[in-house]
């Protein structure tokens, strides 16, 4: 399996990192690499084989439907690259 | 005081508590091997303010009989784990200055049990290599070297600043993380003990997330003894987790020396790969005479899907990073690179922040999570991922106690080596380690002897799911067999 230059440039929108066409054609080289040596699985007969959810037995525990932190907007803020008052500022997304 | 360095923490425990010594005065013979050991790229941030503060702080303790399990113990932390107040990177640009609110389940756990913190440790960015050479920081440097050679090899990855720490005495124990043998290749190549402790045994809370069914956190440290003691202060329940497990943590440190005798050790036919060199495949026949004189019994396993685990892996944990590093859009945390618009903005934070690895990984990740590729990638792997924990159960179903496998293929190689060789050159350094993350299960590095030139390796071995203790007690058999010698000599 290889892919073309316009997956590479689908799969990078879909994972939000802008892509230079000068670097393109080196990222189809490394993604082929990648997806030639994970080939490899389609040799193994996996009909009737659970796919694995949790590597170990356990059930997911609820705990108490209430509310047990927050209300700390300093702290929820303090590493912001950009805020105003308790808000983060991006650019404007409502035409 | 350079002499304060030899003393392992079980040792300088008891001279902390007969008041030979005083935390601050370990604490500040650590501080200054740190400071004299910087050309190892080991730290990436020095806190000595805090290291001096929290020694007297376990002087006071011991001076009231109150000590911890881990007091006055000089502590190095993978900057992988959140420490609040401190910067925390995973070595990514994307993570700028970030600094925590918070402090991580372990590192916060192990702070209550009286470890003094000296800094923060290098790794590859997001866990995400085999050689520390991802990091933003450069490379950690390994503290051993060739016999009659300068070449700087890697002390491995992604916990490389953690195992060089260790091995260069610059911390007396370090925090690691292992998703695929980010524990167990580091101290592999170092002279050093690591564990990666069973799924669930360690809160994952407060650790930067890479994939997340595959993380586990342990210690790396200088013997058999100090890891099981270190583990002891990290692992227990934490309901911030989902995963973590509730059950009791047993006594590590009492299972160190216990007697092997009458035990099973699998040795599974599969690892026997091609090209395996033979001072490795000569390592595991030792390995195997020293349990067999100490009384166990030494059986062939076979775990037949061995080499799927590899390329699974390479699909199921780049798909659980693209989701997990999804979080970095230069809104909330980190870097931020400005864009006409929010998906510009994105796009561009993301592209500057993540190192070519990682961008490598995210973008397979969203390739097999992506519509029509989702069932012949992903959940093929998972089908996979069952297969070979399937594996190891039928395994240890057959009465086998412990698996006994070589830790790496090779010795520690130099920096810049792998730099023109395809990617997955340099996953194959995972090949013996990865199996564990897919099964759960725990595993644990212990040097058992030296390549040709002089460099140390090591043996690992394998347990059932929350059976660390047979591990302990089958590797301090093998570090008492080998006999020590994992010292490097100091040329820094």
């Amino acid at each position: 399996m290889s892919v073309d230059e316009t997956t590479v440039r689908r799969v990078a929108k879909l994972a939000r990192i802008k892509v230079e066409d000068h670097e393109v054609p080196k990222l189809k080289g490394e993604l082929d690499a990648i997806l030639a040596f994970v080939e490899e699985l389609k040799e193994l007969d996996v009909d009737g084989v659970e796919p694995m959810t949790s590597v170990a037995p356990m059930r997911l525990r609820l705990r108490e439907d209430m509310v047990n932190d927050g209300e700390d907007a300093e702290k929820v803020l303090m590493n912001a690259p950009a805020r105003e008052g308790d808000f983060y500022v991006v650019p404007k997304v409502v035409e | 005081m350079s002499d304060l360095l030899d003393f392992t923490f079980a040792e300088a425990r008891k001279k902390l508590a007969a008041k030979d010594f005083s935390a601050v005065e370990l604490t500040g013979a650590y501080l200054s091997a740190m400071e004299a050991g910087r050309a190892l790229n080991a730290y990436v941030l020095e806190t000595p303010e805090i290291a001096l503060a929290r020694a007297a702080d376990s002087d006071a303790r011991i001076g009231r009989g109150e000590a911890g399990a881990l007091e006055g113990l000089p502590l190095g932390v993978k900057d992988l784990f959140c420490t609040e107040g401190v910067r925390t990177t995973a070595c990514s640009n994307i993570l700028g200055e970030f600094v925590p609110p918070y402090e991580s389940f372990v590192t916060a756990k192990m702070r209550r049990a009286g470890a003094v913190m000296l800094g923060k440790l290098n790794n590859d960015e997001f866990a995400m290599g085999s050689s520390n050479e991802t990091s933003r920081f450069g490379a950690s440097v390994n503290p051993w070297r060739r016999a009659g050679s300068d070449a700087k090899l890697t002390s491995g990855g992604s916990s490389g600043g953690s195992s060089a720490a260790v091995a260069g005495a610059l911390c007396l124990g370090a925090t690691a993380t292992d998703t695929g043998g980010s524990i167990r290749q580091p101290a592999a190549f170092t002279g050093t003990v690591g564990i990666k402790p069973t799924y669930g045994r360690c809160s994952r809370w407060g650790i930067v997330a890479y994939a997340s069914s595959l993380d586990q956190a342990g210690p790396i440290a200088r013997d058999v003894r100090d890891a099981a003691i270190l583990l002891g202060a990290m692992a227990g329940h934490d309901p911030r987790d989902s995963t973590s497990a509730d059950r009791e943590v047993p006594d590590f440190e009492a299972a160190v020396g216990r007697s092997v005798k009458g035990l099973k050790i699998g040795l599974p036919k599969e690892y026997r790969v091609d090209g395996m060199p033979s001072e490795i495949e000569a390592l595991w026949e030792q390995g195997a005479a020293w349990l067999r004189a100490a009384g166990a019994e030494v059986v062939e396993v076979s775990l037949p899907h061995t080499r799927y685990a590899l390329p699974a892996y390479y699909i199921v944990a780049p798909a659980e990073a693209s989701s997990n590093l999804a979080r970095y859009d230069g809104v909330r945390y980190g870097a931020r690179v400005p864009g006409r618009d929010i998906t510009e903005l994105y796009e561009n934070t993301r592209a500057a922040g993540f190192g070519p690895e990682v961008r490598r990984r995210i973008m397979i990740g969203a390739y097999v999570l992506s519509a029509g590729y989702y069932d012949a990638y992903y959940v093929r792997a998972q089908k996979v991922r069952s297969l070979i924990k399937r594996d190891f159960e039928t395994a240890f179903a057959n009465g086998v106690d412990a698996i006994l496998t070589p830790a790496t293929p090779s010795a520690a190689f130099g920096l810049g080596d792998k730099a023109d060789a395809s990617p997955v050159e340099m996953y194959l350094n995972d090949v013996f380690t990865v199996t564990v993350n897919m099964a759960g299960l725990p595993g644990l590095a212990v040097p058992a002897g030296k390549s040709a030139d002089g460099l140390p390796l090591a043996l690992q071995l394998i347990g059932r799911p929350f059976d660390e203790e047979t591990l302990f007690a089958t590797a301090s058999v093998i570090e008492d067999a080998a006999g020590g010698g994992f010292r490097p000599e100091r040329w820094w």
